[in-house]
């Protein structure tokens, strides 16, 4: 084995790479003044599997040295019970109308992806893969994998969703001045689940702490939401 | 930071082992997340270490899906056969779902406020 053969195949060097690449986007970020388009998560994707392609190195091989950062992410969702405490006061306040919108934003969150599908006549696994894709990864794979959608392909739809909230879909609610902290935030959180809510931790604690919320009761309702929509729908 | 990581990781534990005993749908974290806020709740404060180390870790959030994003490479053939249609029923129930809840959020705090404004005024 060469000493390149060697370095490609370490899962330290993929372990470094994640850090060094993300560390590296954050600083590019900050140089586009934070432009929505040069979101450090994207932008690390790019470089990553650019590289990956240009080695020749399995996606297999990548994430036996970043299944450590991805472990993480565990922790991360429960560390969010902090930042939501400190918002208990707000939280109290707007229990109601968050509840509703809640509600409202889970079935539209449902409806509009699998009703946009089969106008474009997609197929019926990709049409059930696509329902849970609003939500965060683990309980989306867990609701496509139990309706018959494909699990690891809705990963893939969640995180697509999540990154094109970052870049489209949060400038705009920005540019309206629909920008408080809860409504930017909340809603943030359940259209691009944790990647909206890492992008909302950007903006303002506060609305990274409704974002987390919004992410965790989506999650849930969604579990619900889908298969008695199909069941009522017979999809 | 080791107490942190100790309750952080305790939780996400306690979460999936009460997920995996009464086969729920939610993922162990969410659960956790749920069991640590009503932990505060009743603790009426967050422990100094938390509050300290917490916001720090919550600033590079974004680093922690990284990996999962680079898994798109596996699909890139899908991504590529079926790309308009794909982009175009992910951006339409996106901005579908964004402004819906977004849009009732803001219209029902304010018929909210507006209601509490007036209960309140009319006590005054």
């Amino acid at each position: 084995m060469t000493i390149w053969q060697f370095i490609l195949q370490s899962p330290l060097t993929w372990l470094f790479i994640t850090l060094l690449t993300f560390r590296g986007m954050v600083t590019l970020n900050r140089h586009c003044k934070g432009h929505p388009l040069a979101n450090p998560i994207i932008l690390s994707n790019g470089f990553i599997i650019t590289l990956l392609l240009a080695t020749g190195t399995s996606y297999t091989t990548y994430f036996s040295g970043a299944q450590y950062v991805h472990f993480l992410l565990g922790p991360a969702t429960v560390a969010l019970a902090v930042p939501l405490y400190a918002q208990l006061p707000r939280l109290q306040k707007a229990l109601g109308p968050l509840l509703i919108a809640l509600l409202i934003g889970g079935s539209v969150g449902i409806i509009s992806g699998v009703g946009s599908g089969m106008l474009f006549g997609l197929d019926r696994e990709l049409l059930l893969t696509l329902a849970p894709r609003s939500v965060t990864t683990p309980i989306a794979m867990g609701i496509a994998e139990h309706i018959g959608g494909v699990p690891q392909l809705a990963s893939v739809l969640v995180i697509l969703t999540g990154m094109l909230a970052c870049v489209l879909s949060v400038p705009l609610l920005q540019r309206w001045k629909w920008d408080s902290d809860i409504v930017l935030g909340f809603s943030t959180g359940i259209a691009g689940h944790g990647i909206g809510t890492a992008r909302a931790f950007q903006i303002s604690a506060g609305a990274g702490a409704f974002a987390g919320l919004a992410m965790g009761l989506n999650g849930v309702i969604t579990a619900v939401l889908v298969p008695f929509l199909l069941w009522l729908t017979k999809l | 930071m080791l107490e942190t990581l100790i309750v952080l990781v305790a939780y996400q534990w306690f979460g999936e082992v009460v997920s995996h005993a009464l086969g729920l749908p939610i993922p162990g974290p969410v659960l956790g997340m749920l069991f640590l806020f009503l932990t505060l709740m009743i603790r009426r404060g967050i422990p100094h270490f938390l509050g300290e180390n917490v916001p720090k870790l919550m600033g590079w959030l974004g680093l922690l899906f990284v990996p999962a994003g680079v898994g798109v490479i596996q699909y890139l053939d899908l991504l590529e056969r079926a790309f308009w249609p794909l982009t175009i029923t992910l951006l339409v129930a996106l901005f579908a779902t964004h402004l819906a809840t977004a849009g009732s959020l803001k219209l029902l705090l304010a018929r909210h406020r507006l209601r509490r404004l007036r209960k309140w005024g009319g006590k005054a």
